[in-house]
């Protein structure tokens, strides 16, 4: 019995915390739409969410692309197919890799950062100050996060696209003989509306889930240095499988349906 | 006046208040004191609406605290909080006039600026802090700002968690003296938590000493020394044999 009961409690945690999440990302939406709006925070969250994550954005999208190119090089090279190397880059980075790579830097670089300072808020009583001072938390801490990361995500996964087609492009054309302009017209001329549609909206969630982990888990943190660390480590997991499983169903969406 | 009638807390099997009765009038000074982890900020928590009470009401000039404009009632109330609690993300400054630069108590920013600057120096600080981060600043410089956030707004109700905490000796008569200037001039009510006999007396109309639970012992400051209670006096006199465990 005692495994199936541990087993049971686990899933009945697993629910509880995803039913916890569902209603903090409610109740997150709902402060969005009512004032008073922190514009100065949300103008910091656009700043660290966005602008000071594009070097990372861009490093791992350049070597994405360009180890992607190569593979579909030696790949294809089996049946003859090597010509196809940039319609595959184009369509397996903007519909795919673009976005979950994105997607996972921001878990890793956002989530953590934003559940680390939450949390130390948290355990030094500054968000009880924060009601203390009339300040509603959700309204100055998650709202203008939330709402940045909504925003901002989509923007850098269009950057994450491009370089790592560049990524592709460079490789290609550097060290596998193909010919620039042939490159960039069989590029342009594969890919479809739906395509850049579908990866842009990846982002927006992939942007809504990195940054609701990162508070609701600050927010929920533990007390000590411990009870933060463990918030941290709780969120970046969440947003990660949390993205990875969004993304799985919205390529359904997109691409099946 | 703030009243608390029979309120319980219990953290898991801590059963950290179990009863407590206590009633502040308007416009005095009630000093809190206490071993420590006897749940004395717990109790301040509680009427703020920061924890949540097993049991019990509290009613602040008769309305129940806990019913209401949440933000109505949170705007007649500063804190100063233990450990401080100062947004290390936002200079000295900004925390002081924290209420002044957002809501509805907003002022143009000179005016916010100026007014943190006039309570820093009420609490001792130069202004030359004012545009340094908090974690540049001493554990007791930090208690200060806390002080002057606290007050900045000119609260009716202030609740002071260990003001004088970490402070030299002539710092802390200057914090004493500021508190209780501003329950004579202001016309504030106060409650404050501290374990320094010098501020007791120097700060407090009355005082409750909290013990297991319950307030063991209140009264004004001057029958304090003649209370014939237990514990109050072996806390007054600070001694290891009484009533009270020295391990607890
Ligand atoms: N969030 C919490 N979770 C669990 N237990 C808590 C929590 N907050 C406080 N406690 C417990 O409640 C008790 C009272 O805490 P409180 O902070 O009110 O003590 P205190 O009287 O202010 O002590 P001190 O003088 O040392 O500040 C302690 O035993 C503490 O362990
Ligand atoms: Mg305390």
């Amino acid at each position: 019995m005692k495994p199936f009961a541990l087993l049971g409690r686990a899933v009945l945690a697993a629910l509880a915390m995803i039913g916890r999440i569902a209603l903090f990302a409610v109740d997150a939406v709902s402060h969005m739409l009512r004032p008073p709006f922190y514009g100065r925070e949300f103008l910091s969250a656009l700043m660290n969410i966005g602008w000071l994550s594009l070097p990372v954005v861009g490093l791992t999208a350049v070597f994405t692309g360009g180890a992607l190119a190569l593979q579909i090089y030696a790949g294809g090279s089996r049946f003859n197919a090597e010509a196809v190397v940039p319609q595959i880059v184009a369509v397996g980075v903007v519909r795919e890799l673009g976005p979950v790579m994105v997607g996972l830097m921001i878990a890793a670089r956002v989530t953590s950062s934003i559940a680390a300072e939450i949390g130390t808020m948290k355990v030094t009583e500054q968000i009880d100050a924060l009601v203390t001072l009339s300040t509603h938390p959700m309204k100055y801490l998650t709202v203008p996060r939330v709402l940045a990361g909504l925003i901002v995500v989509p923007g850098l996964v269009a950057v994450g696209d491009i370089i790592g087609v560049f990524g592709g492009y460079a490789v290609a054309t550097g060290t596998l003989g193909f010919n620039p302009a042939a490159y960039i017209r069989n590029t342009v001329d594969f890919l479809e509306p739906l395509d850049v549609i579908s990866s842009l909206t990846k982002g927006a969630f992939f942007g809504f889930a990195a940054t609701l982990m990162g508070c609701y888990h600050g927010m929920h943190s533990g007390r000590g240095a411990m009870g933060v660390g463990r918030a941290t480590k709780t969120a970046v997991e969440g947003a990660a499988v949390l993205i990875l499983a969004a993304n799985f169903v919205l390529t359904g969406v997109f691409f099946t349906l | 006046m703030i009243e608390m009638k029979d309120i319980r807390k219990s953290f898991g099997s801590n059963h950290v208040l179990r009863g407590l009765n206590l009633s502040i009038p308007k416009g005095t000074s009630m000093v809190i004191i206490g071993g420590s982890g006897t749940g004395k900020s717990i109790a301040l928590k509680c009427i703020l609406g920061l924890v949540h009470q097993d049991s019990g009401t509290i009613t602040v000039d008769g309305k129940d605290a806990s019913k209401g404009d949440r933000d109505a009632f949170l705007a007649r109330f500063g804190m100063l909080f233990q450990g401080g609690a100062l947004f290390d993300s936002l200079p000295v400054w900004q925390n002081v006039a924290f209420r002044l630069l957002r809501g509805s108590l907003k002022r143009p920013h000179e005016e916010a600026r100026a007014i943190a600057i006039e309570k820093l120096r009420r609490v001792g600080l130069k202004e030359d802090v004012a545009d340094r981060l908090p974690a540049e600043l001493s554990g007791g410089m930090q208690k200060r700002v806390g002080l002057a956030r606290a007050i900045a707004a000119e609260p009716e109700i202030i609740f002071f968690d260990e003001p004088t905490t970490g402070l030299d000796p002539i710092m802390s008569g200057v914090i004493n003296e500021l508190i209780r200037e501003i329950v004579v001039e202001m016309g504030a009510t106060a409650m404050t938590i501290t374990h320094d006999m010098t501020s007791v007396r120097a700060i407090a109309d009355n005082i409750a000493m909290l013990h297991e639970g319950v307030i063991q012992w209140t009264g004004p400051v001057s029958e304090m020394d003649q209370s014939g209670n237990p514990y109050l006096e072996q806390f007054i006199q600070g001694k290891a044999e009484g009533p009270i465990e020295a391990v607890r």
